[in-house]
Parts: C-alpha cells; sequence; structure tokens
C-alpha cells in the first residue's frame, strides 16, 4: 500500500499497531503465566501477572487518547478509517483479556495450598493451549490484515467451547467424587471459564480484523459451542 | 451527440442523437464505476470533452438523483468541475470545447439544438467558488433572474419571489431592513447566500456549486452547509468540492473523479468507510496518487 503524503500520519498509524503489538504480547504472556501458576501453585508467579495487568491498562489507555486525538486531527477515511476503529475496538478485548488472566492468577493464589488431584489440571492445560494459539494467530492476522488467518480463528473457537464443556463435566465430577474438592474445582471452573471467555475475545478480535481488510462484517453467525449454561449433572 | 462551441454544429449533433439513445427513453446500463441504481435526475452517457486537442473528460456515465446532495471529488484538473459545466451548458461559452454522449435531465437531453440555453440555465442554477453578486442592490440580485424570465406579472408578485428567495437562502433576516443596500456590502457568507437565492429565485430545478464554500470561513461554510441540507429536500444539489469531509458531511452520493475519468461513484458514507477502488482510497486518505 502506498504510503501518506503525510509522514507523521503514517508514523501516528504504524505508533498505534506497535503499542497493539506491545499489548497483545503482554496479554499472551499473563495469560500463559497466570495457568503456569495455578498448575505449579507459584504465589510469587501469581502475583507477578496480577501486577502486570497495570502495564495492559495503561496501554489500552494511551490507545484510547491516541485514536480520539488522530480522529479530532486527521479524520481518517476509509482503510484509515477502519484502522483507527479496529485499534480501539481491538484494546478494549485485549484489555479484557488481560482482566480474565489477572482473575485466573487470583484464583492460583487462593488454591495455592490444596492439594491437587494430578489429572485434574490437564483439561484446562489444552485449553490454555488452545486459547493461546488462539490469541496468537488473531494478533498475527492483525498485523499483517489476513482475514483468511482471522476467519479460521473465528472458525476454532467453538473447538475452545467444546473444551470448556468436557472440563465443566470433569470439573464436577470431581466434586460429586469428593465434597472436599469443591472448593478447588470451584477456583478451577471460573478460571476455565475465564479461559473459555478469552477465546471469545479473541473470536471478538477476528472479526474486527475481517471488517479492517475487507470493510464488511463476517456474514454468517459464528458456531457457538458453549453448553454448560443449559447443563446439569445431578447427584444419582 | 457531438457539441461544439459553434452553432452550426447543431444539427449534426441532433441526427447522432437520434441514432443513438433517445432523450426519455430508457438508458443502457451503465458502464465502469457505476454505483446502485437511483432514479435519475440528470442522467449523463459517455461524456467525453475536449478543450482543443486535450481530452478533459472521458467516457463519464453517471445517474444523479433528484432531492439529493451529490459531491464531485477528485484532484485540480480531475474534470470535476468540467462535468459541472456541461450540465448547464457552461462550456458552451469556450470556443474551443468539444461536449459528446448525451446529458439528460427528466429525460430531456439538455444539447438537443431545439433547447433553448437560457431556458435551461434558468433550470440549471449554479453558484461558484467567489461569491459574486452583481453591483446592485440586494433586492436588485435577487429580482434580476425573475424579471428576465419573465416569473412575476407584478411588483408584489416580485416582492414576493425576493422575500422567499432571501428566506430559503437563510438571508432575510440578515438583510429584511437593508434591501437597498448594495450586494457587495455583505460579509462573504452573506454574499454566497444572496448568490444561492438568486439562483433559488428562478425556481431551478438542479443547482450546481462549484466550490461554494472554499472562500468562506468555517462559519459561514456550516452556514451554507446547513442551508444545503435544507435545499436538498426540493432541488437536486451537485457539488464540486476540495473538501473531502465536506462531500463527507454534506453529500449523500459521491463521485470521485481522476485524471478526466469518473473513477467511482457510490453512496457517500460507502465511498468514505470502504472504497472499492484503489485510487479513490490512495486519494481520500492521503496517500501519493
Amino acid at each position: 500500500m502506498k504510503e501518506h503524503i503525510v509522514r507523521s500520519y503514517e508514523e501516528e498509524l504504524a505508533l498505534l499497531d506497535r503499542k497493539i503489538a506491545q499489548m497483545g504480547g503482554l496479554a499472551e504472556d499473563a495469560l500463559g503465566q497466570a495457568f503456569d501458576a495455578l498448575e505449579k501453585r507459584d504465589p510469587r508467579l501469581a502475583e507477578a501477572v496480577i501486577g502486570s495487568d497495570k502495564a495492559i491498562d495503561l496501554l489500552q489507555k494511551e490507545i484510547e487518547e491516541q485514536v480520539i486525538a488522530m480522529i479530532a486531527r486527521r479524520q481518517p477515511m476509509a482503510d484509515d478509517l477502519r484502522h483507527v476503529m479496529a485499534a480501539l475496538r481491538i484494546t478494549s478485548d485485549l484489555e479484557r483479556i488481560g482482566d480474565l488472566a489477572k482473575n485466573t492468577a487470583k484464583r492460583a493464589l487462593a488454591v495455592s495450598q490444596e492439594p491437587y488431584p494430578k489429572p485434574i489440571m490437564s483439561g484446562l492445560r489444552n485449553m490454555v493451549e488452545r486459547a493461546l494459539r488462539q490469541l496468537k494467530d488473531v494478533l498475527d492476522a492483525y498485523a499483517e490484515r489476513n482475514s483468511e488467518l482471522a476467519l479460521s480463528v473465528w472458525r476454532e473457537d467453538e473447538q475452545i467451547d467444546a473444551m470448556y464443556n468436557s472440563v465443566f463435566r470433569e470439573l464436577l465430577t470431581y466434586m460429586m467424587e469428593d465434597p472436599r474438592n469443591i472448593g478447588l474445582c470451584t477456583h478451577l471452573l471460573f478460571g476455565a471459564k475465564n479461559i473459555e471467555r478469552i477465546g471469545d475475545h479473541a473470536t471478538n478480535i477476528a472479526e474486527v480484523v475481517h471488517y479492517l481488510v475487507h470493510g464488511v462484517s463476517i456474514a454468517d453467525d459464528r458456531p457457538k459451542g458453549d453448553e454448560t449454561s443449559s447443563t446439569l449433572i445431578s447427584h444419582q | 451527440m457531438v457539441v461544439t462551441g459553434a452553432a452550426d454544429e447543431g444539427s449534426r449533433m441532433n441526427e447522432q442523437v437520434r441514432t443513438g439513445d433517445i432523450a426519455g427513453a430508457a438508458v443502457s446500463a451503465l458502464p465502469r464505476g457505476a454505483g446502485p441504481a437511483v432514479t435519475a435526475k440528470v442522467r449523463a452517457r459517455h461524456v467525453d470533452v475536449f478543450y482543443g486537442d486535450k481530452q478533459a473528460l472521458k467516457d463519464v456515465s453517471v445517474d444523479i438523483p433528484a432531492r439529493a446532495v451529490t459531491a464531485f471529488i477528485g484532484p485540480s484538473g480531475c474534470g470535476k468541475s468540467t462535468f459541472l459545466r456541461c450540465i448547464n451548458r457552461m462550456n458552451d461559452t469556450i470556443p474551443t470545447s468539444r461536449v459528446s454522449g448525451q446529458i439528460t435531465i427528466d429525460g430531456e437531453d439538455i444539447y438537443d439544438p431545439r433547447l433553448d440555453v437560457v431556458q435551461l440555465r434558468a433550470r440549471v442554477g449554479m453558484v461558484f467558488q467567489k461569491p459574486n453578486p452583481f453591483p446592485k442592490s440586494i433586492y436588485e440580485n435577487v429580482a434580476y433572474g425573475p424579471r428576465i424570465h419573465g416569473l412575476a406579472r407584478n411588483k408584489p408578485e416580485l416582492d414576493g419571489i425576493v422575500m422567499s428567495s432571501l428566506e430559503k437562502a437563510g438571508l432575510l433576516k440578515e438583510v429584511r431592513d437593508r434591501l437597498g443596500d448594495s450586494g457587495t456590502s455583505l460579509s462573504g457568507g452573506q454574499q454566497q447566500r444572496l448568490c444561492i437565492a438568486r439562483a433559488i429565485a428562478v425556481s431551478p430545478e438542479v443547482i450546481l456549486m462549484d466550490e461554494p464554500c472554499s472562500a468562506l470561513d468555517p462559519i459561514a461554510t456550516a452556514r451554507i452547509e446547513e442551508l444545503i441540507d435544507e435545499l436538498r429536500e426540493n432541488y437536486c444539489i451537485i457539488m464540486v468540492t476540495h473538501s473531502m469531509q465536506q462531500a463527507a458531511r454534506v453529500s449523500q452520493r459521491t463521485a470521485f473523479f481522476h485524471l478526466g475519468e469518473l473513477i467511482e461513484q457510490g453512496d457517500t458514507t460507502d465511498i468514505f468507510t470502504n472504497p472499492r477502488n484503489r485510487q479513490t482510497q490512495d486519494y481520500i486518505t492521503g496517500r501519493y496518487g
């Protein structure tokens, strides 16, 4: 694509993308480390994740202010307009991802003294790995303006939902087996829900990337797989 | 149809009209760059304009809706003003100019040699970049057109036309007590509204505006934009502007010209959020052309 005649405009748009990339990197780290803290029962790591959320919030504020200033001063048009609006929407999804990672880290703190049955984390680990990949892919899709990659993220969110359904059932089973697991499992359940929500935010970003590239919204209804709202497992 | 500045070319032009699209009949589908079908007030098909050997417009086809504002945008020398001047045959006044193709208003061929150009220019009013009131009183500026076109039978009728035109142009309140003052004593923005009142006074159907705000300050510009927004309920307004923001603010349809060609036309919101054409995109976002 050709460059803007006004060089400082070009630089501002590039700066916006660098900040989004930086924010995305911090959100990825927060999610990965929050899960590590949970799995390894590492309260110091959990504290570090909780502390790092400030940097994410600060970046969001900076990006928001920059977008508002650019709308006021540059009056962006066409793909530039879609660019600044995409940055504004993505930054709010990334901020929410940061919050969800932070909440997961808080739960890691809460359960750090609890004994774990060994296999309890494997379902959650699969979810986190998948969510991290989705997040990385969608950030790459934004950086490369790759709507195909964005579309694949958008379609694959269903798999995180399916994993969440199975983790939900598994954790309920542990709770039914031994009521002493209820405290731990409830925290893990919320942790799993956080990761499922992170998948949804990655999907939002995918939709934004598609709009950024093509100027139109994704046409179909996204397949949704979270069935836990209507699931009831009764104690036999 | 081929029109030249010289009147004796008229018969040849007429002959070609008859072999091509018949005025008022259905017109062929729009070629490249065309937006979705609209009910056209002004319809152009395959319009070429030459100034001597230089081709200023190439194969322009466009439908311009009634009761809406259509903005023409594009870099200097792109042909947008040339095309605007085809719609009231202002190009006829340039001896070396040649216009070919077809332009109709309500289906009527405006280059038909039997058409009275003076009548056409009453139907198609024009407002220029620099306000150009006559060096006469405010009243006379507005009364001039209705008088020469015989639109008023007596003084009270003429007064009525002058007052209602000034009212519609949003100027009456400011000049009611000094209608005898010279038009040139008004501020720039008021002069431009006087020119709009003058254009409205002869009950045009189409109003052409060639950068009507480029000599005005932001407040006067906002007043003119507000006026344009009101006028579009009753007129087909076609505006050339260098300000993309102005096109985005006031128009419902936008057409982008480049190097004499109509590159893209469409709903203004679509053009400014998601243009289809790379050249349109580069122009409106301020990239190297």
